[in-house]
Formats: C-alpha cells, structure tokens, sequence
C-alpha cells in the first residue's frame, strides 16, 4: 500500500507559518495536483513530505506508517525536480545508477533496471552523454528516470515541466500521464499551471498561503468550487465576478441589473452582500441584459474572446464560440446562463450552495 | 594559433599600435624572462667567471691544456705583445707582475711573459660541475625528497580539511555560520610573523619541531583556501544535493562524488596554489627544522651563503633545480587557473 496521508501538518520559520495546518488523503494509485499561485507553500508541502523539509507539528504517513523521522531516502519515495538537478559530472548511465549503488543493488541488478528505464523512456541511446549534452526535453526524461529506476512507492514532481517550451510541455505532460497509466504509482505533482492540473489529475489540491482551499476531481473543483478562490484558480479564462446584494430571492448587481436564481439552489439571507460568479461560456451577446463595454477582442479561429468592462467598472470575459463580429468600442448586452452561475458570500469568499441540491 | 597569435590591426603593412603592442610586449618578455634566462645561463658558469667583471651574457671556460712534466691541466693564454706575440703558452704560476709559460711543444723552457700582456684562450662551454657537485657534495636529493613530501602531503591535507570546512560553510544552514565564516577570514588580517612564537611554542609541545609533520600541519587549513572553495561551492545548485539525499546517499557520499567533482575546478586552483605556498615555504620551515638532513630545498639554498663566502655556483645550480618542479607543475595546470578563476567568477 502506497496511499499518503497528511494529519495537521503544519511548518514554521521562525514566527512565520508557511504551511497551516493540511489534512490530506492521497489514495494508492492517484495522480494527485497541488496547484496554487506562487509561494503558496505547495513546493514546501512536497518537500516536507519528501523529508528534505522537517516538518514543525502533524504526521506524515506513508501507506499507514508515521515516517515524521525518516529521512528522505528512507521513505521510500523519488522526486523529479524543478531545474531536474541531474549531477553533471556523470553520465546518463551513472545519474541513473547512483540511487542503486546506494542501495547496494548488485552491478547485474543495475544494468537490468537502468536498461529497462532507459527503454521505457527511450533514452538508452543517451546513456554514454552528460548532461550538459542533452536538450531540455532528454534531461527531462533522465530526470524521470532517475526516479522511476529506484521503482519508489511514491513519485513527487516538483514543477517539472516549467522549464520546457509550450509545445514540449504539453508532450511531455502526455507522456509523465502514461508513465503514470503504466506504473499505476502514487504521484504528488506540483504545479503553479492550472491547465496542467485539470489535464492530469486524478486529484487536485488547491493550496493558498498554506491552507488546501479544496481538494477533489478536477471537474468537482471546476463544477462545485468551494470558495471564490478555488472558483477563480480552476478553469481558464478566469471566472467572471459580480458584486451584488440578495434582493427578493434574486440578485440585484451593483450595475443595477437583477438577475433571478433557480430557486433554492443556494442559500440566500436577503440583504445579504454576494458575489456571483460566471464563467465567460455561461454569457452570451444578446438584445438586452448586462451592458458591457467592449475593450478588446481575440479571434482565435474556432472560438472568440470579448473582454470589457461592466458598468461598476468589473472586468469581465465572454466566450464566444465561431468568429464574433462585434468590434472593440462597442457597447453590447449580455445574458446570464443562470444554470451556470455560482453564488458566493462576499464576506467569507465560501460557497452559498446549497448542499446536495 | 598561428593566425592568432600574428593577427594585426594593420590590412598589410604594420599599423603603429601594431608597433606598440609588440614593444610594449617585448619588454614584458625581457622583464619577465630576463632575470630567468640570466638566472639559468649563470649557473653554467665557473666560480671564476660568476666574478668576473664585467659580467658576460654567455657561459665561457679557459681553455686547459695537459703539459708533459705537470700534474694538472694548465690554462692556455695568448700573448698580445713582445717576441711571442701570437703564440698560446700554457700558464704555470703567476708572480706579481709577471707569468711564468711554457709552450705545449717545448714544456721544458719555463718563459717569462708582462701578466698585461697575455689574453686568456675562451670558449663557451656549459660548467655541468655545477651541477653534479650538488649530487656528490651536497644530499641534494634528501632535500628535494623534503620539499616534495612536504608540498606533496600539505596540499593533500589542505585539500582535504578546506574543502570540507568549505562544504559545510556553504551548505549546512546553521546558527553562528556567518560567525564561524568571519573568524577563518579575519585571520587573514593577522601577519604570520605575530603568531611565529605562539606556533613555535604550541609545534614544540606536541612534539613536532624537526619533523617533517611539524611544517605540515600548522599551515593545513588556510584562510583563502576555505574561502575561495566556499565561493565556488554556493554556486552548486542546492537540488543536486537535495536528489542525491533522495537517491540515499549519506551527506559523506554527497562530500566526496557530488560537492568535490563539481568543485574540481576550483581545487584545481587551490592545488596549484598549495604547491607554490609549499615549494616556495622558507620562514616556518627555517623555524620548524634543525637538523641537515630535514631541510627543504629552500633551506639548503640559504645554507650555500655564509657570513663570509657564498658558493655563487653551487646556489645558482640549485636554485634553478628547485625552480623545475613549479614550472612543470605551472606548464600542465595553468589551463586550470584560467578556467578555474573564470567559472568561479559566475556561471
């Protein structure tokens, strides 16, 4: 059993909290995400689990054990990081079998499994170079199969792919969510790209300043997001918020206009000051609606973007699906796919749904 | 290289910075290699010659000549003046003023020739005695065995000791480092000449004064060696260590395959360093040493001037043999002091 489970875990410098307070479950055999803006405290929640970063109170367990006082290589975990961290003064060949030697595998033992890693991830021809002769996308794969030679219960990614160009990226988020299928391993991966959280993972933790705002399937976060936070992170472009007030079971938004709410689908205290929240796709240009001033527009081919801003002054995205005519300048009107809307307490910034409905 | 070297700023003919650079050039060749050249030239000469005044560039002897009814070989002269003008006679003693010769072919007849009047018969030759009388009179190769295992086994030591310290300044996050980093480079602020007495004293009560280890040791961790690796190594990504501490390696293992391989450079630079501090050594190992037979190469050299007489022959000889092993050590690492200052400045 190689499930993870983090129990309060917290971390300080100092007076300073970074990590406050997480309890997590990664199940045997997940792709788990933890996404969140930068300095969030998610490369130092891996690290902690990793064992490279004490931890300052909670447990760390792995498949069922307390490992708060193992150290790192005792864990029975590897990790591919950011810059890859290959060591340049061996080859291929030595960056792979370094981890084994230590282990004290037998020579026979290593040949075989740094050969098969190497098959597996289509590097056995680079086995003989160093590192520095290798592009960004083969010391990527080295990077990765350091990890996978040592067969680790667990596998930890540290943002490994914000190296590599757009197109490379993308292919090799392909290929680490095959190596995945195939291992059928636990992997904690972390990025800052949310695109590369709903793409490849089972699970996806949503960190901010040290706190998991949500932890679920990428849909659920997408669909169901907990918060204004969580409901901003997940999804791209960014959802839309309006600021309002709860008026006769409805809406009314600071640019006047009301909106009705399916019936009992949130919970609504009237007077209440709310945020809804609106994916650019749940809009559409129409007759009469919300004005929006148009400010700029992106053609993309198969689908369009108008950006603008709503009378209060709130920026605000459309999704337009085809080649929209409608031109910067313009003034234009929009429906509310209310089915789709989201309502959020502007106080607390949590979700108004309500739940099970 | 060739194209390099001979490139100029002039298309065809010399442009006159081409004339400057190549005189400013020159000069800096004949400061540097002058002194060096008369150094090497010097110790081919006779006693004789080094007195002589005024002093000639090249190495020459008098010509000698065995003489039937003399034990020794005696030096030949040409006469310039009087009924003998132009023949070589062969010198057998000098009275004031004048120089009893006889020629090669008639040894019998003992002539009296004005000492004004005669000119020595020269010719270049090197003076190898010079040399060999370091083997055969003096325990050269003792000495050199000194200076060698002294500088061998010092930088061996320095090595080591600094690039541990180096590592753990650099990589270790732990209280007072910042401390322990100011204390090792302010020792740099204390002249070695203050601590003679101390060092002297402390050498003497663990028993090391005239021993070998006694000139070792006290210098084994210097200042700027811990500080020049510390430099280096802070430029060592800290993930490299942090995947090797994943791949199980103990912090030893991460010291001796990860932080020292990717610090070659810099030791490198740190070794050559060593081994001129070493070689070069004199005012602790005159201190620490007593006997003869554990003197450095450097020591011996100081013994060759007296109060009274210097052997000028046998010192030049031996100061070019001990000058040998820096060059060579120079010729083959000097690629690694250029990379080695240059990769330490930034990556």
């Amino acid at each position: 059993m190689s499930d993870l489970e983090l129990r309060g875990v917290t971390k300080a410098y100092g007076n300073v909290e970074v990590i406050k307070g997480i309890d997590l479950k990664v199940e045997d055999g997940d792709f788990c995400v933890f996404v969140g803006p930068s300095g969030c405290g998610k490369s130092t929640l891996l690290r902690m689990i990793s064992g490279l970063e004490p931890i300052s109170g909670g447990d760390v367990c792995i498949g069922g054990d307390v490992v708060n006082d193992l150290g790192p290589a005792d864990r029975g975990l590897a990790m591919v990081f950011q810059s890859y961290a290959l060591y340049p003064h061996m080859t291929v060949r030595q960056n792979l079998s370094f981890g084994l030697e230590n282990l004290r595998a037998s020579k026979a033992e290593i040949t075989e499994r740094v050969t098969a890693t190497a098959q597996m991830l289509q590097i056995e021809m680079l086995l003989d170079r160093r590192p520095k002769d290798l592009s960004g996308g083969q010391r990527q794969r080295v990077a990765i199969g350091r990890a996978v030679v040592r067969e680790p219960q667990i596998f930890l990614f540290d943002e490994p792919l914000s190296n590599l160009d757009a197109e490379l990226r993308v292919e090799m988020r392909g290929e680490i969510s095959r190596l995945h299928r195939r291992l059928n391993n636990t992997m904690i991966y972390v990025t800052h790209d949310q695109v590369e959280a709903m793409t490849m993972a089972d699970k996806i933790a949503v960190l901010r300043d040290g706190r998991l705002e949500q932890f679920g399937r990428p849909l659920d976060l997408y669909n169901t997001p907990d918060n204004i936070f969580v409901a901003g992170f997940i999804g791209s472009p960014k959802m839309n918020f309006f600021p309002g007030r709860v008026e006769a079971g409805g809406l009314r938004l600071e640019t006047g206009t009301v909106v009705a709410l399916p019936p009992g689908k949130f919970m609504l205290n009237e007077g209440e000051q709310v945020t809804l929240g609106i994916r650019p796709n749940g809009m559409q240009p129409a007759e009469t609606g919300l004005p929006l001033t148009v400010s700029g527009v992106e053609r993309l081919g198969g689908e369009s973007y108008l950006y603008g801003t709503a009378s209060d002054g709130t920026a605000v995205t459309v999704h337009c699906a085809g080649q929209t005519k409608i031109e910067p300048g313009t003034q234009i009107a929009l429906t509310l796919e209310t089915g789709e809307a989201h309502v959020f307490s502007t106080q607390s910034g949590q979700s108004l749904l309500r739940k099970g409905a | 290289m060739t194209a390099f070297l001979t490139r100029t700023r002039g298309r065809k003919r010399l442009h006159w910075t081409d004339w400057m650079a190549y005189a400013y050039l020159t000069l800096g060749v004949l400061l540097m290699f002058g002194p060096v050249l008369w150094l090497v030239l010097s110790s081919f000469k006779t006693e004789r010659e080094l007195q002589n005044y005024p002093p000639r560039l090249l190495p020459y002897v008098q010509k000698m000549e065995t003489v039937p009814g003399y034990d020794k070989p005696l030096p030949i002269y040409k006469v310039t003046a009087g009924p003998l003008a132009g023949q070589e006679v062969a010198q057998i003693r000098r009275i004031g003023l004048i120089s009893q010769v006889v020629k090669p072919s008639d040894p019998k007849t003992v002539l009296k020739v004005p000492f004004k009047d005669r000119k020595a018969v020269e010719h270049v030759a090197l003076a190898t005695s010079n040399y060999s009388k370091l083997f055969e009179r003096f325990n050269f190769f003792r000495f050199f065995y000194n200076s060698t295992f002294i500088t061998v086994m010092a930088t061996l030591i320095t090595l080591l000791v600094n690039s541990m310290a180096a590592f753990a300044l650099s990589k270790y996050q732990f209280r007072g480092r910042g401390l322990v980093m100011a204390l090792i480079i302010g020792t740099l602020m204390i002249p070695p000449t203050v601590v003679l007495v101390p060092l002297f004293l402390i050498v003497r009560d663990f028993g090391m004064i005239d021993s070998l280890w006694g000139v070792i040791i006290p210098g084994a961790a210097t200042p700027t060696g811990v500080f020049l690796l510390r430099q280096y190594m802070l430029t060592i990504p800290d993930e490299i260590l942090d995947a090797a501490r994943m791949d199980k390696a103990s912090e030893w293992k991460i010291y001796w395959r990860i932080i020292l391989p990717l610090s070659a450079p810099a030791i490198a630079v740190l070794a050559i360093l060593s081994i001129m501090w070493r070689w070069n050594d004199f005012l602790w190992p005159l201190i620490a040493l007593q006997k003869q037979e554990n003197f450095t190469l450097q020591l011996a050299l100081n013994s060759f001037r007296g109060e009274f007489t210097t052997d000028w022959a046998s010192l030049l000889a031996m100061t070019v043999l001990t000058l040998v092993p820096i060059v060579v050590v120079f010729a083959f690492l000097q690629k690694y002091i250029a990379t080695g200052i240059a990769s330490t400045g930034g990556k």
